[in-house]
Formats: C-alpha cells, sequence, structure tokens
C-alpha cells in the first residue's frame, strides 16, 4: 500500500545517442566562457558588507570623544567562548564622564577565540561594543591576534549616538536636584 | 641557406630538424596547459591564474596583459619542475620507471614530423606541401607511432609497482585497443575517396588536403561536410586515444588517485604532460588535415585561389612569393588546429568522464559497428561515383 511503483520512463532515442545532450551542455557552457567572471579578484576588489554584519568586535568613542565602556563586564560573563578579559579601574578625573563610575583599565579580546556571536554587543546596556565590518584578520603570533583595549578604539572609532544616555541623566538629575 | 642546409650531413638535418620540433611542440605544449587553465576558469566564470610576473617586470607596459594571461605563471610552472626535486619511491622498477615519461616523449614528438603544417606554391603553380618527412606512408605513420605512445602508459603503471598505477596502465591500454580500430575504419572512406582509380595510391596527408583544395564540386568540399559520420567517428576515437576527458580512464583521479602518474612528480610528471598535449596537437593537426581542409581557407576557396585572388585585389607581387604563401597557409592551418584544440578544452570542461564499463560499450558496441557500417555505405557509393 505504502509502496509507489513507479514506473521509470525509457530514453527516447535522442536521449541515448548522447550527442544532442553533449551539445546541449557544450553550448552552456560556451554562454559561461563569453560572460565576465564571477570571482572578486580579492585583494583589490572587496566586497560590500551588508548592514548588519557581524565582523570584529570594536570598542567605540560617543561624538564628544568620550569613551562609552563602563567596565561593567556584561560581555565578559556573555561571551560564550570567553575571549574578553576585563581589568575595571576608577575614572580618570576631569574626563567629563563624572557620574560613571568606572572605566575599562584594561580590555582584550583574545581573536583566536571569538566567535563573532554579537552576544557582547547585544548585552552591552552603554552601546560601547559594537561588531563593525572588518573581517581580516592575521597575525604572526597568538599574542598579536588579543586585541587590547587601543587597538579595540582604534578599530572602532566614533560611532554617531542617537540617545546620548549621559547627557540625557546628567539634565534629568540635576532638574531632579540632584537625585537620581 | 637551403643550400647550405642540404650541404649538411643528414645526420646533422635530422638532428637540426629534431631540435626544431622539440623547440617548437615543448612550449606549444606547454602553452596548451596555460591554455586549458584559462579555458576551464572562463568556462567557470574565474579570472585564472593572472598573478604570477617577475618582479623586475612589473609596470612595463604590455606586461600586464601578459600576466593577466597568466603567461610569467607558466614560466613559472616550468621553472619549478625542472629544479624541484625529482622524487623515486623506493618500490618502483627504477630503470623503467624512468624511461616511461622518455618514451611518452618519443611518438608524440616523431609524429609531428610527418604531418604537414603548411604549403607554398612552386614556380609552376603546383602547391608544395611543407612537412619535415615528407613521407608517403602518412597517416599510417601517424597511427603507427602514435599507437607507441601507450607503451609509456602502460610501463609507468608497471613500473611505479602500485595499484593505482597499474589500473591506470590497464586501463590505458584496454581503451587504445578498443578505439584503434574505429578510428582506421573511420578514415578509410577518406582514403577511399581520395585515391580515385587509376591513380598511384598513397596514404600522404598533403594528398587528402590537395583533393579538398578543388575549386567546385566534391573536391572543394571538405570531408567534413561530405563525411560527418566519420568525422565525428575520428574524433570521438581521437579523444579516446589522446586520453582526453571523457575518456581520461588511465588518470581519473576520482578513482585512481591520479592513474598511471601516481608516483610521478616533478620534470617525470611534466613530461607526461607534455605528451599528452602534443598528442593533442598532433591529433588535432590530422583532424584538420583530414576534415577540415588543411590550410584552405574556406570550402571551394584553396589556397592558390586565394592568394591569386589577394594578389589580383591588392596588385601586390608580394602575395605570390613562396614566403607570403607559406606564412598564410601556415597562419590558416593554425588557426585550425588551434579551433580544434579549443574544442578538445570546451569538451573536457563541459562532459563529465564515463565510466570505464560505458567506455567499452561505447567502443565496441556503438562505435565500431558504426564505423563498419560508415566505410561499407561509403565504399559503395564512391564505386557509384568514381566507378
Amino acid at each position: 500500500m505504502a509502496v509507489i511503483q513507479v514506473q521509470r520512463k525509457t530514453l527516447t532515442l535522442v536521449e541515448r545517442a548522447y550527442l544532442p545532450q553533449i551539445f546541449g551542455g557544450m553550448l552552456t557552457t560556451i554562454k559561461h566562457f563569453l560572460r565576465p567572471a564571477e570571482t572578486m579578484e580579492y585583494p583589490e576588489e572587496r566586497p560590500a558588507i551588508p548592514p548588519g554584519y557581524r565582523g570584529v568586535p570594536t570598542l567605540v568613542m560617543d561624538p564628544h570623544g568620550r569613551e562609552k565602556c563602563v567596565s561593567c563586564q556584561l560581555c565578559e560573563f556573555v561571551c560564550p567562548p570567553k575571549a574578553i578579559r576585563i581589568v575595571p579601574g576608577s575614572v580618570a578625573a576631569g574626563a567629563g564622564v563624572d557620574h560613571v563610575e568606572k572605566a575599562p583599565q584594561a580590555f582584550d579580546i583574545d581573536m583566536l577565540r571569538c566567535i563573532y556571536c554579537g552576544l557582547c554587543e547585544e548585552v552591552c546596556p552603554e552601546e560601547a561594543i559594537v561588531l563593525q565590518t572588518q573581517y581580516s584578520t592575521s597575525g604572526y603570533s597568538r599574542a598579536e591576534l588579543v586585541n587590547h583595549k587601543d587597538r579595540l578604539y582604534e578599530l572602532g572609532g566614533t560611532l554617531p549616538d542617537k540617545h546620548f544616555k549621559w547627557d540625557v541623566k546628567k539634565a534629568a538629575e540635576e532638574r531632579a536636584g540632584g537625585r537620581h | 641557406m637551403a643550400d647550405f642546409f642540404f650541404g649538411l650531413p643528414v645526420v646533422v638535418q635530422a638532428v637540426v630538424k629534431g631540435l626544431a620540433v622539440i623547440l617548437f611542440i615543448f612550449p606549444v605544449a606547454a602553452a596548451c596547459s596555460m591554455a586549458e587553465r584559462k579555458v576551464s576558469a572562463w568556462i567557470q566564470r574565474r579570472p585564472g591564474p593572472n598573478r604570477s610576473i617577475p618582479p623586475f617586470l612589473v609596470g612595463i607596459p604590455g606586461t600586464r596583459f601578459l600576466q593577466r594571461l597568466g603567461l610569467w605563471q607558466l614560466m613559472a610552472d616550468g621553472g619549478k619542475f625542472v629544479f624541484k626535486e625529482e622524487p623515486l619511491p623506493d618500490h618502483v622498477h627504477r630503470v623503467y620507471y624512468t624511461l616511461a615519461p622518455v618514451i611518452a616523449m618519443v611518438p608524440a614528438f616523431t609524429t609531428v614530423t610527418v604531418v604537414p603544417f603548411g604549403a607554398y606554391l612552386d614556380p609552376h603553380g603546383g602547391v608544395v606541401p611543407l612537412v619535415l618527412a615528407n613521407v608517403d606512408i602518412g597517416i599510417l605513420a601517424v597511427f603507427a607511432v602514435a599507437s607507441l605512445g601507450i607503451y609509456s602508459l602502460i610501463l609507468a603503471g608497471w613500473a611505479s609497482n602500485s595499484k593505482y598505477p597499474f589500473l591506470g596502465g590497464v586501463r590505458a591500454s584496454a581503451q587504445l585497443i578498443s578505439y584503434e580500430l574505429s578510428m582506421t575504419l573511420s578514415v578509410l572512406p577518406v582514403f577511399l575517396w581520395v585515391n580515385e582509380p587509376g591513380s598511384s595510391g598513397s596514404l600522404s596527408l598533403a594528398r587528402v588536403v590537395a583533393f579538398q583544395s578543388g575549386t567546385s564540386g566534391w573536391g572543394g568540399a571538405w570531408f567534413l561536410f561530405t563525411m560527418p559520420v566519420s568525422a565525428l567517428i575520428f574524433a570521438v576515437a581521437l579523444f579516446a586515444e589522446t586520453n582526453r576527458q571523457p575518456f581520461d580512464m588511465p588518470e581519473s583521479e576520482a578513482d585512481l588517485v591520479g592513474g598511471f602518474h601516481t608516483e610521478y612528480g616533478a620534470f617525470k610528471w611534466s613530461l607526461f604532460f607534455v605528451a599528452e598535449y602534443a598528442n593533442m596537437i598532433v591529433g588535432s593537426a590530422v583532424f584538420s588535415l583530414l576534415f577540415l581542409g588543411g590550410w584552405n581557407l574556406l570550402p571551394w576557396l584553396p589556397l592558390a585561389t586565394l592568394m591569386e585572388g589577394l594578389h589580383h585585389v591588392t596588385g601586390w607581387a608580394f602575395w605570390l612569393h613562396p614566403l607570403a604563401v607559406g606564412l598564410v597557409s601556415i597562419a590558416i592551418f593554425v588557426a585550425k588546429v588551434l579551433a580544434t584544440i579549443f574544442v578538445f578544452m570546451w569538451v573536457r570542461w563541459t562532459v563529465p568522464r564515463f565510466r570505464y564499463d560505458q567506455v567499452m560499450r561505447i567502443g565496441w558496441q556503438k562505435l565500431l559497428p558504426l564505423s563498419i557500417a560508415n566505410l561499407i555505405a561509403y565504399a559503395v557509393g564512391i564505386y557509384f561515383l568514381q566507378g
């Protein structure tokens, strides 16, 4: 009942002769022969990076040139391969971020461990860690492939900020007369 | 110059001719291997090898184009094959293992000598073929010597003393025997037609071209059009004889690692490939001579008429000079050979490899009866045409 008998179709004479099939195939290949190459000549030509691409994780500054990371270590905890190591430190006086308690003293991302999952970006309350468009990482030693804090900021640069969360909080605090 | 050359001892003449052949075929065969890589790349929509260039040539105008064509890659590969280490596995029969690639080269280069590659007009208006050794047995010499090429594959397979090369060698011999018959039978109608009753019989390839040089009637039409079935059988058998895809059973890297050349490397390996391409060039040349009218530009437009026409239109007496005629004929012939080689490559990158039993079935059950029927049909037809 469950077995369905399928009649195998017999080949026509033309199909058995095989030559028309070969000529058909040759027609297809010559069409491709005449068209331009589909591949990209990589180091000279670079692919277009689509929006939302998850490249190398980086640290970014806000448009005022302030360090956004507050060293909460959420990314360090969430990172599945434990690629992130953060040493929290105090904020330097006069950096313009007086209401922030901490800033990273050291921030290392081991690119040999990173799996580009983007959980760090997702978890970051300050939008300080962002997976940007860089996709090519290379180095001659393991040590070279650990991105330290300065390197992370160099890669990240400054991103436009939509919320200016700190400024909004600071203004609200002043309006409320020093209360949070 | 010519007098000086023919004044030399015969042995020296032979050495000079041999060197000329080697110096011509070796680079051309190597260039074919690069052409193969480029054609495969373009069919697969890739750019192909286009990076390597000697540093001192970077920036010189014109070299960029050659770089894109992969010319320097070809030279880099050639240099690598010459200078890299020659591996000699412990388990091989050393003498025969070393001998096999050499034997592969011999028939490949020998057959070139009997293939005419152009023609010039003598003062009486007769067409004289350009050929290194104008032997009267022509096609027979090609078949006889080309078949020897299989010994190198068998020897390589056996001397490697390992199972995959051995299977490759066995397949090579079986395949060659299977397709040799059809190939020979397919060209018989051509020579039946060419050797009209009353004329002295000849198997010369130049004679076949001379027959296709008529300006009207059957004589001017190329044998491709008057004998399409023969041409087809010959072409298929040629693919099998030169071990080209879809008949590259002896290599068959999917099931036999590398076939007969599994145990080979470096320069010995490259010799096999130069031999394969040289065989392909000779095969294409023979196909062009037999079926594509040799050095005639178009059907019913033979070389002599073409050159006289050019002379007539432009008014330059230069066109009738033997040198001009020779160069034009060689250009036409080389263009045909290259076109045929391109078809070889085109087919290779289109058609998947046959299974071994399919190769045998096509050879014995399809091509052989077809070529016999073709021979009988043309024999009867030619009897009524010429008798």
